[in-house]
């Protein structure tokens, strides 16, 4: 009785995927204590995001695939509703309109669009994959523009930048021709002055203080510079857990969210980082081997994006938190502090499972 | 074409999608690649770069600031003190609105017109600070209310400090001086004689005085504390620590009560009194009238009390004991007696009769005595004891401007005394070679004439006179003058044994004419007032610094010339005369007569220096025609 509840309860999970998935969620409670200065609220806080996040999920890996399929449309309609809204009487906070207040809650429609716009593209190839052709692409490509349009307008230019990534990462694994790859990484370059005299100056700010925080350290170079001290004097073996003296004594900015990944490395070094960069790639690789095995062609692209996305939110994390790429405000993955972005990527983690164990469940 | 697709090869198009997939697989491998890299780069190559910031960040080293040192006089009286009270501090830089806080505070603190003018000055003569006192010594009950309304006024705060005081005020200003906040031209000079670090917590520095020229001393060694901050600069635990060293406490040669009774005794006239040991060199006393309230510098004076010190025709904040420079007068004389013994030009017995005018050979220019028609036969004691113009006339010509420099030199005249306070003038030994430069004029003879009884182009200082006089008291032997006796730590501030000047002038001559300087205290002397009864032998010399010019054939009357413009007394003198003890210059401006004002003076320090007198309130000075104007 017991044993058919345990298999009813996880056979759609993927054991693998989920190990995984655990280890990370209590490095993220074990650094978020520590982050927040010994705060077992913020750790409660963020335990409650995990199980709302948990329970998406394994609604999602429940859910037979023609679900997820028939949702790709209505959910991308509802995004863009939103996001639309958010343009026209959203609420306006440090100077960008992202937020939607809906009686109770406030919400950041953009978060959806990184599940809608993916999800909504792979609906596309899949419903035109036997007469494939140039135009379908271009059709594609439209239903990533206009959300990347709507968010970078509000202005968000991290968020707007991810989910190009992951509309692109579709395009990609659609079989996109390579001539046309080339050329919009031509033009894209052709572009990049026109793109930087349209930029906001807060954007401009961003990439000159990537080039040289020391410009401005007590302003806009601030978040990079004490990131980078934080990480460097990390160490091979870093500080000690709870020793991080750029955590403890604050000088780190948002350690519990964005730069939460310089309170690990300040704490756990090098040695730590590369456990670290380990389970990444577990859950990377695993992404990859659901991808390859995946049935249909509309699961492939799903899945595909889905992993790539998610190495995308790691690398532009870490990347910016070392001081490689600019701050853009991009949570670390399964870490960081907060709810959206922890159900935003257990869902996909959850389409993820479902795709792998549905596949398996039509082949057996 | 469409039929073509639609036969498209499953297993190819699954091959395809999996050709793309591995390549994006090894675009993720090589970015996780660029990451780890980074990541040795920061965390191995740069560690001990970053490990530094980091400790940057969260180590402050505080400044720890010594206790200033004591000033006390030779019997411990203390002249300088610190007592800690509260300050009412504002940082500019914190606060949006000056004008508009100052006001608000003003409702809960007393806060006068010239609180807030030497606020402002205080901005704009210094940028070293964060925190400038907008008021200092709070009260209790002003610190309490404050307290409560703290949370209205961010950037301004109490603190708890320890100021200079100047108990004896006005008495010891010249001598003492002040401690004022350190201003941009004190941090420019400490940063360049290296000292900036030691003075990083410190707000005040000696401006002037004993507190200017003992700074070092005073000051002590700044301690350090290594405290971890966070962010916010909130000290949470102490690293290391290194203890201040307090400042030392300097012990004075001078003795307030004489000091008191030195400058009671000047009445309502403006002056100064140089009082020293000659046997060691150690100032007794060291008078310098008027003087200031030094407690006013501490933490900045306000524009208006600034204003009317520096324009006070009396100018107070001059020191005139070590920068004023007057015409020696008749004072002189003894030196100049003992050149023209020593030089050979006059025997004790070379007698002269005195018409009461003197004339340079072919000229009928008449240098006159200050008593017409002359004093009859003159040898050099009477010239001495009756100050007889006309035998230093001819005494000046028959030696020369070169032999009266030469010895005029050696008693100390014309340089520095080498006093242990900056900003000593060294008076003026006039000679061709400097008339020439400064006036790009040749000598005459009658500026030779002039410079024998102390007058023309020669300028000393009452400092230098007092030096000059101990080294005649202690029979050409002087001990370089000094104020402070003892700073603990370092070897006792003693002259040189061996007397740092030594006068090569015969025994018997200096016996001479301190024989001479006796009679001018006795009846027929210029003094003979200020000496009756003194009960111990009282050596002196009268003295009259010309103010202003006399035309020939005019005649000096007191009751008529403007107050500012009447002649300076000079007296100088030494007691007990067969052992002196001290020896002393006393200057009285505009008070005309030698005798009368300032040898008056010169005898209530003696008398309780040497007897332990208090002086009884002399009868009025009441000169008689006959005695000397001299």
């Amino acid at each position: 009785m017991i044993n058919r509840l345990q298999r009813r309860f996880t056979v759609h999970l993927d054991l693998p995927l989920m190990i995984a998935l655990c280890v990370l969620m209590l490095t993220s409670l074990v650094l978020i204590y520590s982050a927040s200065g010994g705060s077992f609220e913020r750790v409660m806080g963020q335990f409650v995001n995990i199980v709302v996040a948990f329970v998406a999920l394994w609604l999602v890996a429940n859910m037979p695939l023609h679900y997820l399929i028939r949702s790709a449309v209505p959910i991308y309609i509802l995004g863009m509703v939103l996001l639309l809204s958010v343009a026209l009487f959203g609420e306006i906070n440090n100077g960008a309109r992202r937020w939607l207040h809906i009686g109770v809650a406030t919400i950041q429609p953009s978060e959806l669009m990184k599940i809608a716009v993916p999800l909504m593209m792979a609906w596309y190839f899949e419903r035109h994959e036997a007469t494939l052709a140039l135009k379908n692409y271009f059709v594609a490509a439209l239903i990533l523009a206009v959300p990347f349009a709507l968010i970078l307008r509000q202005p968000d230019l991290g968020t707007a930048l991810l989910i190009c990534a992951s509309g692109f990462y579709v395009l990609f694994l659609a079989g996109l021709n390579w001539r046309i790859i080339a050329g919009l990484a031509i033009s894209a370059l052709a572009s990049a002055p026109f793109v930087w005299s349209a930029m906001h100056d807060y954007q401009r700010q961003r990439i000159k203080m990537l080039l040289d925080p020391t410009q401005d350290p007590l302003g806009k170079g601030y978040h990079t510079i004490q990131g980078m001290i934080a990480v460097g004097s990390g160490g091979v073996l870093g500080k000690g857990y709870l020793s991080g003296t750029q955590t403890h004594l604050e000088f780190l900015p948002e350690r519990t969210t964005d730069f939460i990944f310089a309170v690990y490395s300040e704490e756990f070094g090098l040695l730590g980082n590369i456990i670290l960069l380990a389970i990444y790639m577990f859950i990377l690789w695993r992404g990859f081997i659901i991808t390859a095995n995946a049935s249909t062609y509309f699961t492939r692209l799903m899945a595909g994006s889905i992993t790539l996305t998610f190495f995308t939110y790691t690398f532009v994390n870490m990347g910016m938190v070392s001081g490689i790429l600019p701050v853009v405000g991009v949570p670390l993955p399964l870490i960081s502090y907060g709810g959206t972005s922890m159900l935003t990527l257990y869902l996909g983690f959850g389409m993820l499972m479902s795709i792998h164990s549905h596949k398996t469940l039509v082949q057996s | 074409m469409r039929q073509h697709k639609e036969l498209k090869n499953h297993q190819r198009e699954i091959y395809f999608f999996r050709l793309r997939l591995i390549l994006t697989m090894v675009f993720v491998l090589v970015l996780l690649l660029v990451l780890l890299s980074r990541l040795f780069y920061l965390q191995v190559v740069r560690q001990s770069y970053f490990t530094t910031l980091a400790d940057n960040n969260r180590i402050s080293v505080v400044p720890i600031v010594p206790n200033r040192g004591l000033i006390q006089d030779r019997n411990g009286v203390v002249l300088a003190q610190n007592y800690s009270g509260y300050t009412l501090e504002i940082a500019p830089s914190k606060v949006a609105d000056l004008e508009a806080t100052i006001n608000a505070l003003s409702e809960i603190v007393t806060i006068q017109p010239k609180d807030r003018k030497r606020f402002k000055k205080l901005l704009t003569e210094s940028h070293t600070s964060d925190t400038y006192p907008i008021r200092s010594r709070l009260n209790e009950a002003e610190v309490a209310r404050f307290a409560t309304q703290r949370f209205r006024f961010p950037g301004v705060e109490i603190k708890a400090r320890l100021f200079r005081e100047y108990p004896y005020r006005e008495r010891t200003s010249h001598l003492i001086g002040y401690v004022g906040r350190i201003n941009d031209k004190d941090a420019e000079e400490l940063h360049t004689k290296d000292l900036a670090d030691n003075y990083l917590g410190s707000d005040y520095i000696g401006k002037i005085g004993i507190e200017q020229s003992y700074e070092r001393d005073l000051h002590g060694t700044t301690g350090f504390e290594q405290v971890e901050v966070d962010v916010a600069g909130r000290g949470v635990r102490v690293l290391s620590r290194t203890t201040p060293q307090s400042g030392k406490t300097l012990t004075l040669t001078m003795d307030i009560k004489l000091q008191e009774i030195a400058e009671k005794a000047f009445g309502n006239f403006r002056g100064a009194l140089v009082a020293i040991d000659p046997t060691n060199g150690e100032v007794l006393a060291f008078v310098s009238k008027p003087g200031y309230d030094p407690n006013l510098f501490v933490d900045g004076i306000d524009t208006e009390t600034w204003d009317a010190l520096n324009n006070s025709p009396d100018v107070p904040l001059n020191n005139r004991a070590l920068r004023g420079q007057y015409p020696p007068g008749s004072t002189i004389k003894p030196f100049m007696a003992l050149a023209g013994l020593d030089s050979s030009k006059r025997t004790p017995a070379y007698t002269i009769s005195d018409p009461g005018y003197f004339n340079l050979p072919g000229s009928r220019h008449k240098y006159r005595d200050w008593k017409a028609g002359g004093h009859g036969s003159v040898d050099m004691f009477k010239s001495i004891v009756i100050s007889c113009d006309t035998y230093f006339y001819g005494l000046a010509t028959d030696m020369g401007i070169d032999i009266i420099d030469s010895y005029l030199g050696q008693f100390g005249f014309g340089k520095k005394t080498g006093l242990d306070m900056e900003g000593e003038s060294s008076g003026l030994l006039p000679s061709p070679d400097w008339k020439r430069r400064r006036y790009n004029q040749v000598w005459y003879p009658g500026d030779t004439v002039s410079v024998g009884i102390g007058q023309g182009y020669s300028l000393v200082t009452p400092m230098q006179l007092a030096y000059a006089t101990a080294i005649l008291a202690n029979n050409g032997t002087g001990y370089r003058p000094h104020l402070v006796k003892k700073v603990p730590g370092s070897e006792d501030n003693q002259s040189n044994r061996q007397g740092d000047i030594n006068v090569q002038i015969k025994p018997e001559h200096i016996a001479l004419i301190k024989r001479a300087m006796t009679a001018v205290t006795l009846p027929g002397g210029t003094a003979a007032y200020a000496g009756s009864g003194a009960g111990y032998p009282f050596a002196g010399k009268t003295g009259t610094a010309q103010v202003i010019g006399i035309k020939q054939g005019e005649k000096y009357v007191e009751k008529d010339i403007n107050e500012r413009h009447r002649d300076h007394a000079w007296f100088i003198a030494f007691a007990p005369a067969d052992d002196p003890r001290i020896a002393m210059a006393v200057l009285a401006e505009n008070a005309g007569h030698g005798g009368s004002v300032a040898a008056p003076i010169a005898r209530k320090v003696i008398d309780y220096y040497l007897l332990g007198k208090e002086p009884l309130p002399l009868p009025a000075a009441k000169p008689k025609a006959e005695v000397a104007i001299d």
